[in-house]
């Protein structure tokens, strides 16, 4: 995955800022936001597609309450760091995870496993456990105190109108 | 419904109908199950997902705080407070490997300003005695939403 800066139309920056929650369930959502901008159907989706090509827009849809929905956990594995593509790779082959990172700590390889319940999840740690070499750092969720609403991106000229 | 919604909704005029179509449902029991589900808190939103990396939000640091077990819901609710605090959880120590049991996130578009917004925090919040780790990502790997449907995670 690539890091890079895009330029993003005006209508998307407004439609990135207002529905990262509460996106219409309506016949026509689309149109809702149309009229909402001053703009069209056609123009809102191609926005959306365009936003999807340029892989700023990871899906339009549901981010599900992880202890509701099922079974995850954060995990974390020490890899030594000239291993760490190779071992990354391997992680990201499981489907059950959702997010992979390298971050600064001995404990360098962080992802996120989710599956249907407990027993799969077990399932699934003891088989990254057995594929990569390295024992996780098993860390689930105890309490949430603050989640997620998505934020307020702040354009600025290199990520603004063109 | 929860295979055909989990990937997100086709980028088509009507993607509640298509949607339907795709289970055999009508168009009204497609969204009146996501609002239920949203009231029930099973979705935590419905709307757009954003890779915060390709707008320039590059810096992305997972705080993890050591905090005494009485403490840590007053902490917490000091951390929750903040605006530059997206995450805010607590998760069990596993000693003696990792001692820390509390954990946030913050998003910046560049290491300065994280590590700032951080610092402004710990000066305001009462926090400043805590010992801490900030852990910067410096590569992602992978990042997409869960996928707990067996259909879906066996169709990847």
């Amino acid at each position: 995955m690539n890091d890079c800066n895009v330029t993003l139309s005006k209508l998307s920056q407004k439609i990135i800022n207002a529905y990262q929650k509460g996106f219409p369930l309506s016949h026509r959502p689309f149109l809702e936001l149309a009229n909402r901008f001053n703009s069209t159907e056609d123009e809102v989706l191609e926005c959306f597609q365009e936003l999807q090509e340029l892989q700023v827009l990871s899906r339009l849809g549901p981010v599900f309450n992880h202890q509701q929905a099922g079974a995850s956990t954060l995990a974390a594995l020490a890899v030594p760091e000239d291993q760490i593509d190779e071992i990354a790779k391997l992680v990201n082959q499981f489907t059950q995870v959702n997010h992979n990172y390298a971050r600064e700590h001995s404990y360098n390889l962080w992802f996120v496993a989710t599956a249907a319940n407990e027993d799969a999840l077990k399932q699934c740690l003891t088989h990254i456990h057995r594929e990569t070499g390295f024992k996780p750092l098993i860390l689930p969720m105890e309490q949430a105190y603050h989640i997620d609403l998505g934020f307020n991106i702040e354009f600025t000229e290199s990520t603004g109108a063109r | 419904m929860f295979a055909a919604i989990e990937q997100g909704l086709p980028l088509v005029a009507q993607p509640y109908l298509a949607i339907a179509e795709q289970i055999d449902a009508s168009e009204e029991q497609v969204t009146s199950t996501i609002n239920h589900w949203q009231k029930q808190g099973v979705i935590r939103r419905f709307g757009l997902v954003i890779r915060h990396r390709k707008l320039g939000y590059v810096a992305n640091a997972m705080v993890v705080w050591n905090v005494d077990d009485e403490c840590v819901e007053d902490v917490a609710a000091i951390l929750a407070k903040q605006k530059v605090v997206t995450l805010c959880y607590r998760r069990p120590r596993v000693l003696p490997e990792w001692n820390y049991n509390l954990f946030c996130m913050i998003h910046g578009k560049d290491r300065a300003q994280v590590i700032k917004q951080l610092d402004d925090m710990c000066q305001h919040g009462d926090l400043a005695g805590i010992e801490k780790k900030i852990l910067f990502s410096n590569k992602a790997y992978k990042q997409r939403g869960g996928k707990y449907s067996q259909a879906s995670a066996s169709g990847n």
